[in-house]
């Protein structure tokens, strides 16, 4: 029961992280249909960001500032590149943010350097906010709680209770539309760009120092990341909330299990020994796979429902 | 035309930005070249070592070098690929460089080990000799050992049996965590074997594999630990994977030892600061505190030489060991001919930095040298990388306890 508990309130927090991250990647997926490889690259700069803005005006400053820069990173990316590429095609797009990637990777190498920064949770949130069962549950998780909370609540009422996000949606099915009746669409589009950018920047600031600012954390979360749109269902706010809290969820409950297929299959009379070609893969505890199994759902649900949980059109 | 002169101005200083190479008059040096990744996400390791060659390098050649001529290291990137590290390998060959360094990862030391190997059956007159510097399968010198491959860093047995040997007596209970692929399983195996055989009072309370570099909340690992009522993670996780699971547990209030590998691994210290401090501990191969602790002024004064110009740890001190005795070897025949350099290896003995007698066993060409355990403390003379915290040795393993037995049957080139 306590490790139930305890690892409901982890899993929701990391998939609130993780929410943050792939709310903007989204966004900017059903606004322009760029599924923008470079996402996680910018929630690595957020966090590098973060870092050097802390060292001078410290952590909360940071948590505006970093976010600011992040989003006219991503306005220029999108003014100058993407533009550009845009026309012509998604495959060009494609490349283009993919090749952002592997840019901003050296470029945070050459700037920051190759080790991790000694990026760390500010004193104030330091502390445990509560006891459970013996375990602490620290004060800067709740925060990262109420942050993202904040933001998908901020984000929500922004497209939906507001003239901005009107045009938005409208943008969104009906370009042409939009712009006949005189709206710039570019510029749309490029707030939104930057506005994915800037959700991207929190989550760095936030996630920086919850986990480590190193050059490698671009690579360990750019792919969860596009799980979590691509099961959600590509373009549903409401489908990449349910997929990052179950993803969160999953791969944190998949390390309390220590259950194998094998095990699953015995009650059945079926015992498995030996060294068959089959028998890894069957006695392979859950915890040792648990990262593969986010991998899992989504190749599932491609399979038996293309647009995703809640998606609106097909991947 | 503006554009153009533009553009080549910033690939000069592009390229000059991440050239590895250092501008050295390439005649009369004895060239070592020096495979390892210089880019990819592993590039750290390579590029600190190749500073930390650098800084060896001068001494080694003030010291007089080899046959009166200087060393010059040349590095080469593999990307921690086997398949890159072959290709360097044949452009190595190609320009009759005598000598191969590897510092980092078995996968890429198992394949030079066979590379060089059929390279100098095929080519008895262009050979070449492999030293392996951090290539730490415990197989590489015994079922896969081979007359070119010399290694002269302790392999993941020696560490197990050195960690093993300094864990305090209270310690009852353990946990083993490790990470799921050829190394972390391989320190998961030693360390099992290690425990029965030094400690049967200990139990192991938790064995468990974790994907490599894929855990981003470690938070339920944390909870089964807790759980399973260890008093002692013994780990040889690194890089995040330690980084993430020392924040979890601190942010959990969980008070257990981490009895680790790695964790001095260059960031290590930065990534994981004052949390682990009182709970971490590490075998090492130094670090700067050792002069300290035996009164070696001399090994004091070289690393506080690299303290000067750096950040980061001087730890690497059997690479210096190496290129002294390499440089032993080179005058001793009068050559670099391989052969003759690899024969003169063989057996052969040698005082470390601060004087501890190391040798190189000539029936598995692996060295037999001291492990420091230590644990990391505000209470030191030096720090590690700025963190306020550094080692302190709580236990010497000595190169007697460590020379460990082997089941290599070496194949000898017969001229």
């Amino acid at each position: 029961m306590e490790t139930l508990l305890i690892s409901l309130l982890n899993g929701l927090v990391y998939g609130m992280l993780l929410f943050m991250l792939a709310s903007g990647l989204t966004l900017i997926f059903s606004m322009m249909g760029v599924l923008n490889f470079a996402h996680a690259s910018i929630y690595m700069l957020g966090a590098y960001l973060a870092f050097t803005v802390s060292e001078y005006v410290g952590f909360f400053p940071a948590l505006i500032v970093a976010p600011i820069l992040c989003g006219l990173i991503g306005a220029a990316i999108e003014i100058w590149g993407l533009r550009r590429a845009h026309h012509n095609g998604h495959i060009a797009e494609l490349l283009f943010t993919f090749g952002l990637v592997f840019i901003i990777q050296r470029v945070v190498q050459m700037t920051w350097g190759m080790l991790p920064m000694a990026y760390r949770v500010p004193p104030s949130l330091d502390f445990p906010l509560f006891v459970l069962y013996g375990s602490n549950f620290p004060a800067y998780r709740g925060f990262m709680l109420v942050i993202s909370a904040a933001m998908l609540l901020g984000t929500w009422l922004l497209l939906k209770k507001t003239r901005v996000g009107l045009i938005i949606q409208a943008a969104l099915s009906h370009p042409q539309m939009v712009s006949a009746l005189g709206h710039n669409v570019p510029r749309v589009f490029t707030t939104v760009f930057a506005g994915g950018c800037v959700l991207a920047g929190l989550a760095g600031v936030i996630g920086g120092n919850y986990q480590t600012t190193e050059p490698g954390m671009a690579d360990s979360m750019g792919p969860i990341v596009f799980v979590v749109v691509v099961f959600g269902g590509l373009g549903s706010l409401a489908g990449c909330f349910v997929a990052s809290i179950l993803m969160g969820m999953v791969q944190t409950f998949a390390v309390v299990i220590d259950y194998s297929i094998a095990d699953l299959l015995r009650p059945l009379g079926l015992a498995i020994s030996g060294d068959t070609l089959l028998t890894e893969v069957l006695t392979v505890p859950v915890a040792r796979i648990g990262a593969l199994l986010p991998f899992v759902m989504m190749v599932t649900i491609l399979f038996f429902r293309p647009r995703g949980l809640m998606g609106t059109r097909d991947t | 035309m503006r554009l153009v002169q533009g553009l080549l101005a910033a690939a000069v200083v592009f390229s000059a930005g991440i050239a590895v190479r250092p501008a050295v008059a390439a005649e009369d040096t004895i060239k070592v070249a020096y495979i390892d990744p210089f880019s990819g996400p592993f590039a750290s390791g390579g590029d600190e070592f190749l500073k930390v060659f650098g800084y060896i390098v001068q001494k080694v050649n003030a010291d007089g070098g080899a046959l009166g001529r200087k060393f010059e290291v040349v590095p080469f990137d593999d990307k921690l690929q086997p398949a890159e590290a072959l290709i360097a390998l044949k452009n190595i060959t190609d320009q009759n460089i005598p000598f191969v360094m590897q510092c980092t990862g078995s996968n890429v030391g198992s394949a030079l080990v066979d590379g060089v190997s059929k390279h100098n059956a095929r080519n008895p007159d262009n050979r070449i000799l492999y030293l392996n510097c951090g290539a730490l399968a415990t197989e590489l010198t015994n079922d896969l050992c081979d007359f070119w491959q010399f290694r002269f860093t302790g392999n993941v047995e020696m560490r197990a049996a050195a960690r093993i040997k300094a864990l305090p007596p209270e310690v009852k209970k353990v946990y083993l965590l490790n990470q799921d692929y050829l190394f972390g399983q391989s320190v998961q195996h030693d360390t099992k074997k290690w425990l029965e055989k030094l400690r049967p009072d200990i139990q192991i309370v938790g064995d468990e594999l974790m994907p490599f570099g894929k855990v981003q909340d470690f938070s339920s690992y944390i909870a089964k630990i807790k759980a399973s009522g260890a008093q002692s993670v013994i780990t040889g996780n690194y890089n995040r994977d330690l980084n993430l699971l020392i924040k979890a547990a601190v942010d959990d209030g969980l008070n257990v030892r981490f009895d680790t590998y790695l964790a001095h691994l260059i960031g290590g210290p930065t990534a994981i600061g004052s949390a682990g401090e009182g709970r971490l501990s590490s075998v090492l191969e130094f670090h700067p505190n050792v002069p300290v602790e035996l009164n070696k002024p001399d090994a004091e004064a070289f690393d506080n030489g690299w303290r000067a110009n750096h950040d980061t740890d001087f730890s690497e001190v059997p690479f210096l060991t190496m290129f002294q005795m390499l440089a032993r070897a080179i005058d001793k025949v009068g050559s670099t001919d391989p052969l003759k350099v690899a024969l003169a290896l063989e057996d052969m003995k040698a005082n470390d930095l601060v004087g501890f007698p190391v040798w190189m066993r000539k029936e598995d060409h692996q060295i037999s040298m001291p492990y420091y355990a230590a644990h990391f403390t505000k209470d030191v003379k030096y720090d590690s990388e700025k963190t306020g915290l550094g080692w302190k040795t709580d236990f010497i393993a000595s190169a007697e306890d460590l020379t460990l037995p082997t089941t290599c049957k070496m194949k000898r080139p017969k001229s």
